[in-house]
């Protein structure tokens, strides 16, 4: 599966099944990012029940020192 | 002597202390930390960023910041008023509970990083909108401000100086007139100066005015001790409200002696 995530075209073998799934496969800390599929927010709540398609785009950020 | 004095209220958050810092530009996560503490604030801003590739064991900034602290997420970097909501929903998500608040920052200008005011406007409006608790950064103009509390800002943040130019305050006048305008209109509503100070003296000033608070990064994070700046900077902000709420002497342009004139020993 072809997603871009962060901006970088990442390949994604075997594909995952939710936004859940790809977290963890991304090995990002679950509960320290926020997730945004295509550009529209899933909550902590819809992750799991939320798929990944081929050409998805992905963001997920978190917090970093700012003023 | 003991301050009294009634907290700084924003939105649904009451604050003890009168100083908000920033959290960037520090040389590492320890000193981070110790700054936080040191500078006696209450609440603290932070940026919404991709999350970096995850390395095992690392601390990062969720580590230092204590529970007790309230975490203002901003919209920095965003140049236009999608990008800002985009960013100030995503703060919301990643906070939970913690994340109502958000300082709306839409840039206009990469040299000067001034706001772009219609744009900060916008998405204060729309932001409101969607129920965030908004605190807008904004430039020393007082009808923008005025403005800001017509679309539902939680208080106004004008700025001192440029972001991270520690040049300090560059135009008292229309700070003394932006308290004017915003108290006629709202005297619940806080002003807070949000960058541009260097030093101390630049908070307590501002202060002194009646400013109801201070925003700051770099002032703290480039001193050459930054330890001692943030627990200088507590100081300067305490120093700064006490004396708004002592009430200054009245400025006279001739001398008046402190010591008697009865009892000289000399004839005059």
């Amino acid at each position: 599966m072809r997603l871009v995530v962060n901006g970088e075209p990442t390949v994604l073998e075997p594909a995952p099944a939710s936004v859940a799934e790809l977290l963890v496969r991304l090995r990002v800390p679950l509960e320290r990012v926020a997730v945004e599929l295509n550009g529209e927010i899933v909550t902590r709540a819809e992750r799991a029940g939320r798929p990944v398609k081929d050409g998805d785009t992905v963001e997920v950020v978190t917090l970093v020192g700012g003023g | 002597m003991t301050i009294k004095d009634t907290p700084l209220q924003l939105g649904p958050i009451t604050l003890a202390s009168r100083l908000i810092v920033g959290t960037g530009k520090y040389k590492d996560l320890d000193e981070t930390a110790d700054c936080l503490r040191l500078s006696g604030a209450d609440m603290v801003t932070v940026a919404i960023r991709r999350v970096p590739p995850k390395k095992e064991g690392e601390r990062s900034l969720w580590d230092v910041i204590p529970p007790s602290m309230h975490i203002l997420p901003n919209t920095a970097g965003c140049y236009t008023v999608d990008d800002c909501l985009r960013t100030a929903r995503l703060g919301r998500e990643l906070l939970g509970e913690r994340g109502k608040l958000v300082k709306v920052e839409v840039i206009g200008d990469e040299k000067t990083l001034f706001p772009d005011v219609a744009a900060t406007i916008e998405a204060t409006r729309a932001l409101v909108k969607e129920g965030f608790v908004c605190l807008p950064y904004v430039t020393d103009d007082p009808v923008a401000c005025l403005r800001l509390i017509d679309v539902g800002a939680a208080a106004v943040m004008p700025l001192a100086a440029p972001i991270g130019s520690g040049l300090g305050i560059r135009n008292p006048h229309n700070l003394a007139i932006i308290l004017e305008v915003v108290k006629a209109k709202r005297p619940d509503l806080p002003v807070i100066v949000d960058a541009g100070v260097g030093v101390p003296s630049d908070a307590a000033r501002v202060l002194e005015m009646g400013v109801d608070g201070v925003l700051m990064n770099t002032a703290i994070a480039q001193a050459s001790n930054a330890r001692l700046m943030a627990e200088a900077m507590r100081d300067g902000v305490r120093a700064g409200r006490a004396a708004y709420l002592a009430g200054r002497m009245p400025m006279k342009l001739y001398a008046s002696a402190s010591s008697p004139l009865q009892g000289l020993i000399h004839a005059r």
